[in-house]
C-alpha cells in the first residue's frame, strides 16, 4: 500500500473515533456525575471520573412520588400504545396490501395526502378537546395509533410478502382476520420489531402532545416532568414538603434523570440494533 | 370465485358484484375498519376544523355557529410585523440545515464505508445510531448542561482555565449555528443508514477493476462510490428543498427563550403562543395553514422534480 493511502486510512480511522467520540461523550459525562459521590461533585464541579461512588442521587429520584408516577405513565404509554399502533397500523396495511380490497386506490391516496398536508396544531387540538380527551392519558394514545407513513410502508412490507400464502389460507376457509393474526403477522416479527420500536420510542418520547392535552401533573409522563426539572428549572414535586433529606445538587439530579429516562431505550437498543436499520429501510429508497 | 371484471359489465351488474365482493370479503373490511376510522377521526376531522382560519370561531358557538370573516386572519398575519421575522427564521434555519446538516450524513458514511475492520466500523455505527432514539427534551437537557453559562461543563472548564465564561444558549447569534449542530449530533449518524445500504450494493467488482487501473482510494469514492449513491442523495436533497417550511418544532420550541425570541420564533411557535396560549384559535389556524399550504406546494413540486429526473418519488 502506498504511503499516502496509509495517511488517508489512519486520518479516516481517527476523524470517526473522534465523531463517534463527540456523540458519545455528552452521555458518558452525565452518566458518571450521576454516579459521583455529591460532595466531590460539589467539590470539584467537574468531574470525568469520580473518586468515590454513589446512588444518592438515583435514590433521592426514584422516592419522590412524583419521578416514579411519570415513570409509570410513560411506562403505560410505551407498552399498550405501541400494541394499539402496531394492531391498527398492521391490519390496516395488511387489508390494503389484498388485491381483492375494494377502494385501495382510493384509500391510498387519502392516506398519502395525510402525509402531504397537515392541518397544523389548533384544529387537532380542538378535535381532542371535543372528544373530551383533555387530561386523560387517551389524548397520547389514540391521535398517535399510526401514521400515512408506517402503514405505507406496512403495506409495502405486507406486498413483498407471497401471496400465495394468503391465497392457499382463503382455499382452507381462513378469513382474512385469521391470517392477518395466525400466519401473516407470525411471518413479519422481524419488520414488526423494527415498527414497534419506533412506535414505542415515539410514546416513550412523546412530549409535545402531553404538554397541550394534560394539565394534570399526576398524568404527566417523564418527558413533561424531565422539560420541568431540566430546562425550567422548577424543583416542584421533587422536594415533599417538610421532607429532611439532603439534597444532592440540582445538576446531578438533573443527570440522574436523564440516565432514567434513556435507560428503557438503551436496555432495548442491542437486542434491536439488528433489526432497525432493516426496518428503516424498509419500503423506502432503493439502494 | 371470479374476480370483479367491472369494464364490459354494465354499472347494475357492477353494483351487485361489487355488494357480492364485499360480503364475501366482508372479515377483510372489517380487519381494515378500525384504522379507516382512525384516518377519518384524528386526520380528516382536523382538515374540515381548518375552516375555522375563515371564522371568528368561538368555542362556546362551535364551528356551525361561529361567524364567517373571509381572508381577515390571513390579511392580519401579512400586515404583522412579525410575519417577516417568521419566514426569515423558518427560512435561515432550514437553509443551514441544508448547507451544514445534509451533506455531514453523506461524509460519514463514505468515512465508515472505507473502514476495513467490521468491528470498528460496527462500534462507531452503534455509537452515533444512538442520539437518534432520544428525546428533544433530553437533548436540550444536555445541551444546557454542558453549555450553560453558570454550570455547563463549557463554561466551568473556561472558568478552570482562566477564560471568561461564554454565553451560547441566551444569545441570538448563536441560536440557529447551535441548533443546526444540536440537530447534527443527534440526526446524522442516523442518516448515514440510507446511504450505507445504497453504498453496500455497489459490486465489489467494480473496484476491483478499479484498482487493476490503478485507481487510489479517492479515485474510487470519486468515480464508483459517490455515483453509487448519487440517486439517494437527489432525492433526498430535494425532498429536504420540499420540507423547507418544516422546522424541528420540538426543538426549537425547548431551545425557545426570552433572549433569543428574535431569531427563534418560527411558524409552529408562533402558533403554539398565539393559539394555545393566547387562546387565538382562528388566527391561529390561519398561519398554521398558511404553512401548511406552502409546504404542500413545496413538496409537490419536489416530488414532481424527482420523478422528471427518472427517479423513484415519495408516492
Amino acid at each position: 500500500m502506498k504511503w499516502s493511502e496509509r495517511i488517508g486510512q489512519s486520518l479516516n480511522v481517527v476523524t470517526l473515533g473522534l465523531l463517534a467520540v463527540v456523540m458519545f461523550f455528552p452521555l458518558y459525562y452525565v452518566f458518571v456525575v450521576s454516579f459521583t459521590d455529591p460532595g466531590e461533585y460539589l467539590q470539584k464541579k467537574i468531574v470525568l471520573f469520580p473518586e468515590r461512588w454513589s446512588v444518592e442521587a438515583y435514590t433521592y429520584l426514584l422516592s419522590t412520588p412524583a419521578f416514579a408516577r411519570s415513570l409509570g405513565n410513560s411506562a403505560f404509554l410505551a407498552t399498550v400504545g405501541t400494541a394499539c399502533s402496531l394492531a391498527v397500523s398492521s391490519s390496516l396495511a395488511y387489508a390494503l396490501s389484498q388485491k381483492q380490497f375494494h377502494f385501495r386506490k382510493i384509500l391510498m391516496f387519502l392516506i398519502v395526502l395525510t402525509i402531504l398536508f397537515s392541518p397544523g396544531i389548533i384544529p387537532n387540538y380542538l378535535l381532542v378537546r371535543e372528544l373530551g380527551l383533555i387530561n386523560n392519558i387517551w389524548a397520547l394514545i389514540l391521535p398517535a395509533l399510526a401514521n400515512g407513513w408506517t402503514v405505507l410502508l406496512m403495506k409495502n412490507f405486507f406486498d413483498s410478502l407471497p401471496a400465495e400464502i394468503s391465497e392457499a389460507a382463503s382455499i382452507d376457509g381462513c378469513s382474512a382476520i385469521r391470517t392477518w393474526y395466525t400466519i401473516v403477522l407470525p411471518l413479519s416479527m422481524p419488520a414488526l420489531a423494527a415498527f414497534g420500536l419506533f412506535f414505542a420510542v415515539g410514546y416513550w418520547n412523546q412530549f409535545f402532545a402531553a404538554l397541550l392535552y394534560l394539565n394534570d401533573s399526576a398524568k404527566w409522563p417523564i418527558q413533561v416532568l424531565l422539560q420541568n426539572m431540566l430546562l425550567n428549572a422548577s424543583n416542584i414535586d421533587l422536594v415533599a414538603p417538610g421532607q429532611q433529606v439532603e439534597t444532592p445538587p440540582t445538576e446531578m439530579l438533573k443527570m440522574a434523570a436523564i440516565i432514567v429516562a434513556i435507560l428503557p431505550v438503551l436496555v432495548v437498543y442491542p437486542f434491536i440494533q439488528k433489526h432497525f436499520a432493516k426496518g428503516a429501510l424498509i419500503g423506502s429508497v432503493k439502494g | 370465485m371470479s374476480t370483479v371484471k367491472g369494464k364490459q359489465t354494465s354499472t347494475k351488474k357492477k353494483g351487485l358484484n361489487l355488494l357480492s365482493a364485499l360480503r364475501r370479503d366482508r372479515s377483510l373490511y372489517v380487519l381494515a375498519l378500525p384504522g379507516i376510522l382512525f384516518f377519518l377521526i384524528f386526520k380528516y376531522i382536523p382538515m374540515w376544523g381548518i375552516i375555522i382560519a375563515f371564522q371568528d370561531y368561538s368555542p362556546f358557538r362551535g364551528i356551525q355557529g361561529s361567524e364567517w370573516v373571509g381572508l381577515q386572519h390571513f390579511t392580519a398575519l401579512f400586515d404583522n410585523p412579525d410575519f417577516a421575522l417568521l419566514f426569515r427564521n423558518t427560512l435561515a434555519i432550514s437553509l443551514l440545515n441544508l448547507i451544514l446538516f445534509f451533506p455531514f450524513p453523506i461524509l460519514i458514511s463514505l468515512g465508515l464505508n472505507e473502514l476495513r475492520s467490521v468491528a470498528y466500523k460496527r462500534l462507531i455505527q452503534t455509537i452515533i445510531y444512538m442520539p437518534h432514539f432520544l428525546s428533544w427534551v433530553i437533548i436540550a437537557g444536555l445541551t444546557l448542561l454542558l453549555f450553560a453559562k453558570g454550570t455547563g461543563l463549557i463554561n466551568e472548564l473556561f472558568a478552570l482555565w482562566g477564560w471568561p465564561r461564554v454565553d451560547i444558549l441566551t444569545n441570538p447569534d448563536s441560536f440557529w449555528i447551535m441548533v443546526t449542530l444540536q440537530a447534527m449530533w443527534k440526526e446524522a449518524g442516523w442518516g448515514t443508514i440510507v446511504f450505507l445500504a445504497a453504498m453496500a450494493s455497489v459490486d465489489t467488482q467494480l473496484y476491483e477493476a478499479a484498482r487493476m487501473d490503478g485507481a487510489g482510494r479517492l479515485r474510487q469514492i470519486w468515480h464508483i462510490t459517490l455515483p453509487a449513491i448519487r440517486s439517494v442523495i437527489i432525492v433526498l436533497l430535494i425532498l429536504r428543498l420540499g420540507d423547507i417550511m418544516e422546522v424541528g418544532f420540538e426543538q426549537i420550541f425547548l431551545m425557545y427563550n426570552g433572549a433569543v425570541s428574535e431569531v427563534a420564533e418560527v411558524f409552529d411557535t408562533y402558533v403554539y403562543r398565539t393559539g394555545i396560549e393566547q387562546g387565538d384559535f382562528s388566527y391561529s389556524t390561519a398561519v398554521g395553514l398558511f404553512k401548511s399550504v406552502i409546504g404542500l406546494v413545496l413538496v409537490v413540486v419536489a416530488n414532481r422534480v424527482v420523478k422528471r429526473l427518472g427517479q423513484e418519488g415519495v408516492y
